[in-house]
């Protein structure tokens, strides 16, 4: 079965109703389209605030869009009524969270969380406990862990790297398609981020289980990811292969680029950019980070920018529109 | 250049039920007037226990010995009072996660009131000083009559600088600035701390961060840590190029360039976890995942020494000669 399943993401939105009557609106994701494949590392790059992890929790079916639709190997998600093929789209469709602490119940041990886990998707592994110590042992060490290391442990007892391997080795027991990992690596230290990135990468080649990789780092993004899809204010605003960070078409992308520290360079011109606050959205008629571009045009202010395909990879800004 | 801060062999122990966490354990190192310092380590190296301490003490952290002076000041033997009268004038510390710490339901002008009253300055005087200040860090005025819930991450941050600033302490240290903010903001805040030495509103600035590509950016100096100690010193350029000390280029090599994609170029980071301050290992603390580790590491502590021109380190591999055992 793995290899071949499609996750898409038609005018996928969602809307949040803040205040006392709900009048405040937020959207936090704007009409999102996107086809993921099996077999490629997507990373999802966006800042706080970007709707990075509601698209998350939406492919996880933890939250209902507000419009559009997810479609599972051509089956709307939201339409399944079957329990059946809903815990079918669970197993085949699991997630990673950013911080492990909170993903572990801190009152159970954590080989007992993982039994639970294989017990749910795999029940006959009740009757063979060999069996069932000797497959979440794999699991365990196809993420660089030993079935020693955890056993008997809580998670207080383990470290931020160490838990968030025993996190993946989780999501991996139901024999998933994809692992929707949501900003896996923010809360582990700078010298293991590499370790768990390369877990992802692992387990696309060796076991054709594709990751969806949300973060906020841009060289971390670029290293661990097929496809980079640049996320600002809820919409896509640039898609293609890691290359386009290298060279971004994109305002926004370009402003990423120069604002990111990178270790091999010193800042030198100052930003030519306005500081955003991304957390009050205005927004206009026109294009979402006209208030912050300094390529803005009269037209950016007026009319929604369209996609526009550059060959390897798309955009939407008004600079690439052919007059 | 003149002194602003010299600690010698410094410790600072956590007292718990099961003994003495080590998290400061013989740390000497000097800054100088003018100076940006990065302080750089894993987390639980004891960086932030190291500046909280020079700021406040509070068990269960203890002072277990060493010295440290803040220009004429006796940071060990200060009274509470001499402490907080320095607070802010002299010294002055941005927390880490500060900005989620101002009071959400406060105005910004009634802060600065209780800073004025217990600095027993007029209000009017630090009002003044905060607007004057606020203006160069690019805060717009309306900001005291507002609460800090109505601010973004970015202005809170801005906010937390200004007051930390605002009595131009010779020495400012900032814990983490950046790690709560978004990516386009961290390069504004970092700027701004580099362009307020420049203008000499603070004298000095220790930069404690684990992001070794930001500390780059900005610091002259960088002092990196492992497990209650230092284990090299240099200058940035020096340290980020030619890192001696087997941690620091780990530390190095595990941060990404931009434009390595795992087709291309698989990295590796460090192997293993820090060890634990607890009961640290013996000889050096970092023999236990160090690639080059050799018989001597697993016995004798190496000391901070001189390599070259400014460089500190504390590894064997350059001083084999008086490792060798005896």
């Amino acid at each position: 079965m793995r290899g071949k399943d499609t996750i898409v993401l038609r005018d996928l939105t969602k809307i949040f109703s803040l205040g006392l009557l709900g009048r405040k609106k937020i959207i936090a994701v704007d009409r999102v389209n996107l086809e993921i494949r099996s077999g490629e590392i997507l990373n999802i790059l966006g800042e706080s605030g970007s709707g990075k992890s509601t698209i998350a929790k939406m492919i996880l079916r933890l939250l209902r869009p507000t419009k559009g639709e997810i479609l599972f190997n051509n089956t709307n998600i939201w339409r399944m009524t079957k329990w059946k093929n809903i815990k079918e789209y669970y197993r085949r469709v699991q997630g990673v969270f950013q911080d492990p602490y909170s993903s572990f119940n801190p009152r159970r041990r954590i080989l007992d969380i993982l039994y639970d886990t294989l017990y749910n998707y795999f029940p006959e592994y009740r009757e063979d406990k060999v069996s069932a110590k000797k497959y979440i042992a794999e699991a365990l060490e196809s993420v660089g862990l030993n079935i020693s290391d955890i056993e008997g442990k809580y998670s207080h007892q383990l470290s931020g790297g160490q838990l968030q391997r025993a996190s993946i080795a989780r999501a991996l027991l139901p024999k998933p398609s994809f692992i929707v990992a949501d900003e896996p690596v923010s809360m582990v230290d700078a010298s293991t981020r590499i370790d768990i990135l390369n877990i992802f990468i692992d387990l696309k080649e060796e076991l054709g289980v594709s990751p969806i990789i949300i973060g906020h780092d841009y060289s971390l993004a670029y290293y661990a990811s097929d496809r980079i899809v640049v996320l600002y204010k809820g919409q896509i605003v640039e898609e293609g292969p890691p290359e386009v960070l290298e060279d971004p078409a994109h305002p926004y992308t370009k402003l990423l680029k120069e604002s990111v520290p990178l270790i091999e360079r010193k800042w030198s011109k100052r930003l030519e950019y306005r500081i955003g606050d991304i957390e009050v959205s205005r927004r206009g008629k026109g294009c979402i980070f006209a208030d912050r571009c300094p390529f803005k045009k009269p037209i950016c202010e007026q009319k929604e920018p369209p996609v526009i395909n550059l060959g390897k990879s798309k955009v939407k800004c008004w600079l690439y529109a052919s007059k | 250049m003149k002194t602003i801060l010299e600690l010698e062999d410094y410790k600072v122990y956590y007292k718990t039920l099961s003994g003495y966490v080590r998290a400061v354990d013989g740390v000497s190192f000097t800054i100088k007037k003018g100076e940006i310092v990065g302080l750089i380590g894993e987390s639980g190296c004891g960086k932030s226990t190291l500046v909280m301490s020079l700021v406040i003490r509070k068990p269960p952290m203890i002072l277990m010995g060493g010295k440290a002076r803040l220009e004429s000041i006796d940071l060990v033997n200060i009274s509470e009072k001499e402490r907080r009268k320095i607070l802010l004038t002299k010294i002055s510390i941005i927390p880490q996660y500060a900005l989620d710490a101002l009071p959400t339901i406060k105005k910004i002008k009634i802060f600065l009131k209780d800073i004025a009253k217990d600095k027993g300055v007029p209000e009017e005087e630090v009002l003044e000083k905060f607007m004057e200040r606020a203006r160069i860090i690019g805060l717009p005025s309306e900001v005291v009559n507002m609460y800090p819930i109505e601010l973004s991450g970015g202005m809170r941050q801005r906010v937390v600088i200004t007051l930390a600033t605002i009595f131009s302490p010779d020495l400012l240290i900032a814990d983490e600035p950046t790690s709560a903010l978004d990516v386009t903001t961290q390069r504004h805040v970092l700027e701004l701390l580099a362009e307020l030495r420049d203008t000499g509103i603070i004298g000095s600035l220790i930069f404690v961060t684990h992001d070794i590509a930001s500390v780059r950016q900005i610091a002259d100096k960088i002092i990196v840590m492992y497990a209650g100690k230092v284990i090299e010193i240099g200058e940035t350029e020096d340290i980020v190029t030619d890192p001696k000390h087997p941690y620091t280029r780990k530390l190095i090599e595990a941060v990404p360039k931009l434009g390595i994609n795992y087709k291309k170029k698989r990295l590796s980071g460090l192997p293993g976890s820090p060890p634990s301050l607890l009961n640290p290992p013996p000889g050096c603390r970092f023999h236990p995942r160090c690639p080059l580790a050799m018989a001597t590491c697993k016995t004798r502590e190496p000391p901070l020494k001189p390599l070259n021109g400014s460089r500190l380190v504390a590894c064997w591999l350059y001083d084999q000669s008086k490792g060798e055992q005896p």
